[in-house]
């Protein structure tokens, strides 16, 4: 299998797919002549032209808007948005008309767009910029929701994206463009609601998606020293959840920890703790652990920056727990 | 309502309590906070708090009276309150059997039973200084012990609605529900005393009550294949019986269970100590401080931990635990037994403290005023017999360690350096090994580290 | 009070007389069915919120009827005649207000969020502002699949405050989308009138800074809002220049149904009625164009049978079904 970044993934569906459907384009601010700001886009201009890879002014809500017109009449929009933090001044567009359309219509009128772009911290991009916005995104029903956390799940979830009849907000790992993976030759595309078991172990579940999945991955093989095998599940869709596969590896394990970004209050962590214990309150042998980001705006301070995003110690701090171990 | 008071659940390992001293009698009123009485646990003396108002209306269990954790003690109620069905309840032994303690004792002249703790044995002798004995069966960490129920003559399902509410989790209450067993008879050792999985898959039946009357046996909680054979009276002087106190009785069980299903096996090494005489000498000087031999064992068992953490691991069926942390418990006398406080995270912590902190922890040990937290959770013990002179001994390791170190004496001996006879300071040294989880070259390597680092202390002052 | 300028009434555009009788008809359908939802309302039989048309019909009717059939609406939450206007019929539009299955919507949309693909009726929408880029990306579709459509976008003067607004209309200019922006100028966003929410009360006057077309005129002729618009329309066809038109008009009731209307005057509202843009077509049927009364008569009899028969369709209608609900959220 060839090995590829995660940024290539990504510029691979949307080739991939514009190539093969007429309908899909790109729209966003610096797609285009500059190249994508993360160079997701880069060669697609040369490749499509003017007329499917759109340069837009700053402004969100417009083109936000426009991708959802446009997608009501039959078009099939990826809209990028330079990072989620912008999203917000277009929060309208994706919570009142985006994720509203099709049910207020009576199901008249599908949406097959995209949102994607980069979310979650960086380095010591302070707080207008350091946001794990799943969580808003995943409350809103009538929206989809992916979040890769490798390269072949960056390809194969966008390709069904892009296909799919439904908005959906799709967030990349704003310091995962970088991540070297293998990727499936020819035709790859991965089902929504499908989780991925990203290192099977039989001690604990740790859920975590996006970037969380490779700050777990490093606590799984602390944790493998003192002879505590991990399973890390990835649910690589938010919405629709893989709820059984997190509730039948939490029944192997019997115990769960959820690992996010986000905040704590009312993040999408609570939700699966909360599916956890009532898919799986027989089998647990303790009460399901949560490592988020701290309850405070993003610091700009690099050591208060590593502060306040979850990191393996904490991790291999929840498993402890709920393997009672200290 | 009239209620009534059970014997409380005051330490993870605590199987029954005795009653050391009421501090209300009957007709006291009582409000919630207030102290009840005094209660021996296996592990220390604490306080009984009511949780409700009312008036004591009857003492069920008397001053030095021992019951089960969940057996009734006493009756709560509204002052003037007609109790005979609970006192009936209680005659009954529909609330599990040994309800008035003194018939399950042994004999002994009722007036022995002192408001002090009664009848001891003293394991060690009283004068034992700090640090000092053998293994420290007590002090094992909380998620194997293995526990029977505490009468093993009364597992005779009490009523479901009484008794304290139990604490499991969810797992645990579905394994114990599909495999038949009374959660009130498991030990629960997660927080908070939450009996979880691992309690209940190491829960072991109580061995069928003996037919007959079998009081020479007495609480037959060992959970040994084979009963303990009755001791036989010899000819002679009259003998004298020793009740057992819960801590012996913990003791029994545990260093039985050790004894019995680890394999140990033995490695003994002489350390060259004249460069660490001359280092104590210099650091207490220098620092002021009044640091132990020990204390230098401590801190260099820990960095040879570091160095070989296979030794700081534990044997758990399917697997091994490496642990991550090295917490070192150090075994302390006491008057009828002895305790395994544990130094957390020793091989961070300085000479300096270490030392203060086992000073601090025998004093409270011997006062018995050890939390749990400061006796559970150690993953590799010193045991040191030294300071009576004793050259070298072995060990039992305290599960789930799987390493114990046991300390002879310092002493001076003709040695041979430079191709010359010399005097030098030497210790003998003997480390326990669980060979499930230590082979002989590991627990080789490891001893090596020690000697090595006590060859050339300046390392331990790093 | 702010009145409009009376202009002369010229006489009405060269028309032939069943082109503005189908007008008329309209026109006086819409207000016929408003006045139905407003009884049902009162009765209880229609909930939620209900924001009347009553007073400006002339301007979707005559807006639309400068359409084809294969151009796009997209409206506000005041879109009641601009369904019917589009092709939706009285009695979907009825039955979705009463929330019932054969609603347009399913009953799942309600008064604000009419619906209706087979007519190219883009939706009402319930963000003041928030559509107009929608609208804007409608036309998008058209100028990319080079399909000649054109899309017209309805929205109010309290519209022109909002950021999605200027951004639509950025988009659109500086794309050359195919469409039409039509600024409802009925004097007042919600209670606040003009001159306490614009600093500059001619609406049409913001298509300067985007460059773009504008227009403005008075909203009583239905005729001439066809013919002014109908040019707009052949602007953004041909020439891909977009237009934004403020027209200005008058809605006899309250913003919604439990509007008390303690913002403006009984004299104010009885002024504006003289302009009834429907009486106003029917007295030039009749007047200038000819029309038997008796014509004039039965058609009315038509529009009365036709929103009885709507009303008693809707209460016969079963109520929405959580089916629906459920599988209109997604599309699988």
């Amino acid at each position: 299998m060839p090995t590829v970044s995660y940024r290539e993934a990504l510029n691979q569906a949307m080739s991939e797919e514009m190539a093969r459907d007429e309908r899909v384009f790109l729209m966003g601010e610096e797609v285009g002549h500059y190249q994508g700001a993360y160079k997701v886009s880069q060669g697609m201009l040369q490749r499509f032209g003017e007329k499917r890879v759109i340069d837009t002014p700053i402004a969100e809500a417009g083109f936000c808007g426009v991708g959802i017109g446009a997608a009501m009449v039959g078009l099939r929009p990826i809209i990028e948005l330079m990072t989620w933090n912008f999203s917000l001044v277009a929060a309208d567009q994706l919570i009142n008309n985006a994720a509203k359309i099709r049910q207020m219509s009576g199901g008249q009128f599908s949406l097959p767009i995209v949102f994607r772009g980069p979310g979650g911290a960086a380095h010591q991009l302070a707080s207008q910029h350091s946001q794990a916005l799943e969580s808003i995104y995943a409350h809103v029903p009538g929206l989809r929701l992916a979040i890769p956390s490798t390269p072949a799940d960056a390809k194969g979830l966008l390709k069904t994206a892009i296909r799919d009849p439904n908005p959906v907000i799709f967030i990349e790992g704003e310091t995962l463009y970088g991540l070297q993976g293998e990727i499936p030759e020819g035709e790859h595309t991965v089902p929504f609601g499908v989780g991925d078991i990203k290192r099977p172990g039989r001690d604990v579940t740790i859920v975590a998606w996006s970037k969380m999945v490779h700050v777990s991955l490093q606590a799984a093989a602390a944790l493998a020293a003192e002879g505590i095998e991990c399973e890390i599940v990835d649910p690589r869709t938010l919405r629709p959840l893989d709820e059984l596969l997190i509730v039948e590896s939490v029944k192997r394990t019997n115990r769960c920890v959820v690992v996010e970004e986000g905040w704590p209050v009312s993040g999408f962590g609570a939700e699966v703790a909360y599916r956890v214990q009532k898919a799986a309150f027989d089998d647990l042998d303790a009460p399901v652990e949560r490592v988020t980001a701290l309850d405070v705006p993003m610091p700009y301070a690099k050591h208060l920056e590593h502060v306040v995003l979850p990191s393996q110690e904490r991790v291999v701090a929840a498993v402890n727990k709920v393997l009672y171990r200290e | 309502m009239a209620q009534i008071l059970e014997m409380p659940r005051l330490s993870d390992t605590m199987q029954e309590g005795r009653i050391i001293k009421w501090h209300k009698k009957e007709g006291d009123k009582v409000a919630p906070g207030d102290v009840l009485a005094e209660i021996e646990t296996d592990k220390a003396n604490m306080d009984f708090e009511a949780f409700d108002e009312g008036v004591l209306l009857k003492i069920a269990v008397p001053d030095g009276g021992v019951a089960p954790v969940g057996g009734p003690v006493a009756i709560l109620g509204a002052a003037g309150e007609d109790v005979s069905d609970l006192l009936g309840k209680i005659k009954s032994g529909a609330k599990s059997a040994p309800a008035p303690a003194p018939a399950a004792a042994p004999p002994r002249p009722p007036a022995a039973a002192p408001a002090t703790a009664p009848a001891r044995v003293t394991a060690a002798p009283a004068t034992a200084p700090a640090p000092v004995t053998a293994p420290a069966p007590v002090a094992a960490t909380a998620p194997t012990t293995a526990t029977v129920p505490a009468t093993a003559t009364a597992p005779a399902a009490p009523p479901a609605s009484a008794g304290p509410r139990i604490v499991a989790s969810p797992l645990a209450r579905r394994i114990a529900a599909e495999r038949g067993i009374d959660l009130r008879t498991v030990h629960g050792s997660g927080p908070g005393g939450r009996i979880v999985k691992q309690d209940v898959e190491s829960w072991q039946a109580a061995p069928a009550p003996s037919a007959g009357p079998a009081p020479a046996a007495a609480p037959s909680q060992l959970s040994a294949p084979t009963p303990t054979p009755a001791p036989v009276p010899i000819a002679g002087a009259a003998d004298a019986e020793q009740p057992l106190s819960l801590m012996r009785k913990t003791i029994a069980r545990r260093l039985t269970e050790a004894k019995r299903d680890i394999p140990h096996f033995y490695l003994t090494v002489e350390a060259d100590m004249d460069a660490a005489v001359q280092f104590r000498v210099q650091v207490n000087q220098a620092l002021g401080v009044k640091m132990s031999y020990n204390d230098l064992i401590i801190k260099a068992c820990a960095l040879a931990l570091r160095r070989v953490p296979q030794v700081n691991a534990s044997f758990a069926d399917d697997r091994i635990i490496v642990h991550g942390g090295v917490h070192i418990g150090v075994a302390v006398a006491l008057e009828d037994g002895l305790i395994t406080p544990v130094v957390r995270d020793a091989d961070s912590k300085s000479l300096g403290a270490i030392a203060r902190e086992v000073a601090e922890l025998a004093g409270r040990a011997r006062q018995r005023k050890l939390k749990p937290a400061e006796y559970t959770g150690g993953t590799f013990s010193v045991s040191n017999l030294g300071m009576f002179g004793i050259e070298e001994f072995t060990a039992v390791i305290n599960p789930p360690e799987a390493a114990i170190l046991a300390v002879g004496a310092l002493a001076q001996k003709p040695v041979v350096k430079d191709d010359e006879l010399a005097i030098g300071h030497r210790m003998r040294l003997t480390l326990s090994c669980d060979h499930r989880a230590i082979d002989g070259a590991t627990g080789a390597r490891f001893l090596q580290e020690v000697l090595r680092i006590l060859e050339h202390p300046m390392t331990l002052a790093m | 009070m702010r009145r409009l300028e009376r202009e002369a009434r010229e006489s009405p555009p060269p028309a032939e007389r069943a082109r503005l009788a189908e007008l008329y008809r309209q026109m006086l359908c819409i207000r016929r069915m408003e006045e139905a939802a407003a009884k049902a309302y009162a009765q209880g039989k229609i909930g939620g919120f209900l924001h009347l048309y009553i007073g400006q019909e002339a301007v979707a009717v005559g807006a639309i009827a400068a359409l084809s059939p294969d151009d796009y609406v997209v409206a506000t939450y005041r879109e009641h005649g601009h369904a019917y206007a589009k092709g939706t019929p009285a009695r979907a539009i009825m039955a979705e207000l009463y929330g019932r299955s054969s609603g347009i919507s399913k009953g799942l949309g309600g008064s604000m969020h009419l619906f209706d693909a087979a007519h190219n009726f883009l939706g009402g929408y319930g963000i003041v502002g928030g559509h107009v880029p929608l609208a804007s990306g409608v036309a998008f579709a058209s100028k990319y699949r080079g399909d000649g459509r054109v899309t017209l976008c309805f929205f109010g003067d309290g519209s022109a405050s909002q950021g999605a607004f200027h951004e639509g209309l950025c988009l659109a200019a500086l794309w050359h989308l195919p469409i039409v922006f039509i600024c409802e100028n009925n004097q007042y966003s919600m209670g606040t009138p003009l001159y306490r929410s614009l600093s500059i009360e001619d609406v049409s006057q913001k298509a300067l800074a985007y460059g773009m077309a504008r227009d403005r005129f008075d909203g009583e002729d239905v005729l001439r809002v066809r013919e002014r618009v109908g040019e707009a329309l052949r602007r953004a066809r041909e020439d891909h220049v977009p237009t934004l038109i403020e027209i200005k008009t008058y809605r006899f009731r309250g913003h919604s149904m439990s509007d008390p209307g303690q913002y403006r005057t009984k004299e104010e509202i009885e002024e504006w009625k003289k302009r009834d843009p429907v009486p106003f077509a029917r007295q030039t049927l009749l007047e200038h164009m000819g029309m038997p009364e008796a014509e004039l008569a039965a058609l009315e009899e038509a529009c009365k049978k036709e929103i009885e028969e709507a009303v008693q369709f809707a209460e016969q209608s079963p109520p929405a079904t959580e089916e629906d609900m459920l599988s209109s959220t997604y599309e699988p």
